[in-house]
């Protein structure tokens, strides 16, 4: 935990800062709108943050939310009643599109990097063909509660939350950071390294569900919805202290990683700062923090030679 | 030709060589011979350029040398040829002669030039076999070796290594190496030869240096000593360590584990039974198989042939659930995982197999002895000692009945040595049976009830507690020394 102590005093520093530039901030109202804009990012963060530990990455999960708020539309086009049908089917795509990326990293040995990088040019591919561009229907007031209600989002931001720090203290949490930091030691102690993947996979995929639901709600229905936050969720992760890797870093700080970010952003904006400026903040920011990680690094691998 | 006067050299503060002498003259085959261990490879890497030395001088030619990176060693006519060879499989033979020094017309590689080069170096080795032109990967073991050492001509070395040359090789390509070495020795260099093998040391050698313990023994004519005189000077040693006691013959209970004609890749017709309560050290050569045996009974590298009871496992968690336990050899590449706490690391096995009934970490630490058994102190900043015995706790956790260590003190402080050792009986006594490796011959012999010595993946013999170590070193080199 003591690596994540930076990321909270960065974070600190960054609220006061738009608390004093916008006192709005600080009312009620102003926070709750603050953390429903967070809630998708870090519920991403929360995703990726399992595989990256784990040694590996995932950069399908903003096609992946496309995906799922374009499926969502379609779908329910303004039913009501096909809200709670399409919710389950969005959260089995997630599960599914994750359990792929899983199994083709692990059982055919193709480096994430590049499984993911394909899976997020499929899913992109398969959102324009279907949609040609402009995505149709609507989505159902049942279903934009999530994003736009802030208690709704808060409330799925503060299980999500617990859900993943449970996680981590348990045994799968273990062996799976474990496993990141040292698969050879890992396997060699029973654990089962594929399956805890695959799994970090699976729950990258579910986020990227639920975060897809948040989205649609907050941000409406477009083909470019998720466009770039496969490389937010990255960014925040990093930013975190999580080390890209595998084996360091902890899931409360990834989050607060993707909280510093959104709050970069948001202080970018009420200084009037152009939005398109954030590629560029991102930028620095990730090679900024893995050069900075790197320093950290001691090269403890290369044990001495054999005398 | 080379004088290396007094060198030493220490690891993460171990020393591994201490005042160490070498001279070779232009045209001599000079041995360097000593146990696992003894310092042959790094005081070679010293000459390499790979390692600095902390104290000592390297000269050559008269004129003192230091070497921040191998490529100034071989600018200055050092040429070494590793176990593992340093070549591309993908490339041809010329490309690899002349890697990182191409010769060039006009801006452009003359691969005309280094066919040239190279085939003319193959002709004065009187290698036809094959031409510059061969893919490395298409080439023999034997074939590649004459490549390293056309490389090493192709640069002028004048002081060749070769590091364990005959290891991969068979029968008949040894002698085919003795006659590239005899040519370079017409050509007036100075050949290093490291070798266990004693015989091949009597067949080439015009000097021996042995090397014990990281310190300089003797350096003699190879006339003027018999084998049976180099085994003692390689593992005499006084006897200042201790050890717990053996186990008594009435505490040696029940058969835990049986293997039977056991085979893989790497072995070949294994016999062991484990019973409780005692300790079966392994001995052999670097090669012999020791390291595969473990691995194999474990079931991280399976036997794929034989009769294994109670259960051959396919897989480690097999083994893990057969009730055996790996301390595995490199403790930071296979043992733990370095940026986790002490306590993520002694439940790592528990945790991976879903054991229940775990004992509390902090009564593990006390029992390994684990000082200052702190729990969330990450492993990476615990000493060797500490953190071997943060892996012995990792399989106490599950209390496995058969456990398997693999060289379980390398790299240890002495006190910490110690500790292991009492452990080791101690988990003997209440019932487990143990197998161990050791590369120290004494810390083998002290500790084990009984010894099976490994040659070329196979039992070359057994022999009973407290052997001399002139015995088992003869059954392990079978250069049939009298024991």
């Amino acid at each position: 935990m003591k690596r994540a102590i930076p990321i909270f005093v960065v974070l600190a520093g960054l609220l006061v800062a738009i608390a004093a530039a916008n006192p709005f901030f600080l009312e009620p109202a102003g926070f709750l709108a603050f953390l429903k804009r967070v809630a998708p990012l870090a519920i991403l963060a929360a995703g990726q943050y399992f595989v990256i530990v784990s040694g590996e990455f995932d950069l399908s999960v903003g096609s992946l939310v496309t995906v799922e708020v374009v499926v969502a539309a379609r779908l329910i086009d303004g039913d009501e009643a096909m809200t709670w049908p399409v919710l389950v089917l969005l959260v089995v795509i997630g599960l599914l599109v994750g359990l792929v990326n899983g199994l083709v990293t692990t059982k055919l040995r193709v480096p994430s990097f590049i499984t993911t990088l394909g899976a997020m040019l499929i899913l992109s591919g398969a959102v324009f063909l279907w949609t040609g561009g402009a995505p149709r229907g609507a989505l159902s007031q049942g279903f934009r509660v999530f994003g736009r209600e802030g208690v709704w989002a808060v409330a799925i931001l503060v299980l999500v939350v617990v859900a993943a720090v449970l996680l981590m203290r348990a045994d799968f949490g273990r062996t799976l950071v474990a496993a990141g930091d040292n698969e050879k030691a890992a396997r060699l102690s029973g654990v089962r390294v594929d399956r805890v993947r695959v799994f970090a996979f699976v729950l990258s995929g579910l986020s990227a569900a639920v975060a897809g639901i948040l989205l649609g709600g907050f941000a409406g229905v477009s083909a470019q919805v998720g466009q770039s936050l496969e490389f937010q969720a990255i960014t925040a992760v990093v930013l975190g202290g999580v080390v890209l890797g595998g084996g360091r870093g902890h899931v409360v700080a990834a989050i607060a990683g993707a909280f510093t970010l959104e709050a970069l952003f948001t202080l970018l904006n009420l200084h009037g700062i152009s939005g398109a400026l954030e590629y560029a903040v991102q930028g620095v920011i990730i090679i900024a923090a893995v050069a900075v990680g790197g320093l950290r690094l001691p090269s403890l691998r290369l044990s001495p030679s054999k005398v | 030709m080379l004088r290396m006067t007094g060198i030493g050299k220490s690891f993460l503060g171990i020393r591994v060589l201490r005042g160490i002498d070498l001279s070779a003259t232009a045209g001599e085959v000079h041995a360097v011979v000593g146990e696992n261990g003894a310092g042959k490879s790094t005081l070679m890497k010293i000459l390499a350029g790979v390692h600095q030395p902390d104290e000592g001088t390297v000269e050559i030619g008269g004129q003192i040398r230091s070497f921040a990176h191998p490529v100034e060693a071989q600018r200055a006519g050092v040429a070494i040829i590793y176990q593992e060879f340093n070549l591309l499989p993908e490339r041809s033979v010329a490309d690899n002669v002349f890697l990182g020094r191409e010769p060039t017309r006009r801006g452009l590689v003359d691969r005309a030039a280094m066919d040239e080069a190279t085939s003319r170096l193959l002709d004065e080795l009187d290698e036809h076999s094959f031409g510059p032109r061969h893919l490395v990967k298409d080439l023999s073991v034997a074939q590649q070796q004459v490549v390293e050492i056309v490389k090493a001509l192709s640069v002028d070395a004048r002081i060749v290594v070769m590091d364990e040359p005959t290891a991969a090789l068979a029968e008949h390509e040894v002698d085919l190496l003795y006659r590239l070495i005899r040519r370079l020795q017409g050509r007036g260099i100075a050949v290093l030869y490291i070798s266990h093998r004693l015989r091949e040391v009597f067949d080439l050698a015009d000097r021996v240096t042995v090397l014990k313990d990281g310190a300089h023994v003797a350096t003699v004519a190879a006339t003027d000593v018999t084998t049976a005189g180099l085994v003692k000077m390689m593992v005499g040693r006084e006897l200042d360590a201790y050890f717990p006691p053996r186990a008594e013959e009435s505490a040696i209970g029940e058969v835990l584990l049986t293997v039977r004609n056991g085979g893989n890749g790497k072995l070949d017709g294994i016999d062991l039974d484990l019973r409780a309560g005692e300790i079966v050290g392994v001995a052999g050569l670097q090669g012999s198989g020791r390291s595969s045996l473990v691995k194999a009974v474990f079931g991280a590298e399976p036997f794929t042939r034989g009769e294994m009871t109670p259960t051959r496992p396919g897989s480690v968690r097999a083994g893990v659930a057969a009730g055996i336990g790996l301390v595995t050899e490199d403790r930071k590449a296979e043992g733990l995982a370095l940026n986790q706490s002490v306590r993520d690391n002694a439940l790592l096995v528990a945790r991976a197999i879903g054991h229940r009934s775990r004992a509390a970490v902090s009564d593990l630490l006390e029992r390994v002895k684990l000082a200052p058994p702190r729990q969330e102190t990450e492993v990476k900043y615990l000493s060797g000692g500490n953190q071997q015995k943060v892996v012995l706790a990792k399989w106490l956790t599950v209390s496995p009945r058969v456990l398997l260590f693999d060289e379980p003190t390398r790299g240890v402080d002495v006190g910490a040595k110690a500790a292991i050792h009492d452990l080791m009986r101690e988990l003997a006594d209440s019932g487990t049976a143990i197998l161990m490796i050791s590369s120290e011959l004494p810390e083998l012999i002290g500790m084990s009830d009984r010894i099976i010595v490994l040659r070329d993946g196979r039992v070359a013999g057994h022999l009973p507690a407290g052997s001399a170590e002139e015995s088992v070193m003869a059954l392990a080199a079978a250069d049939g020394v009298a024991a």
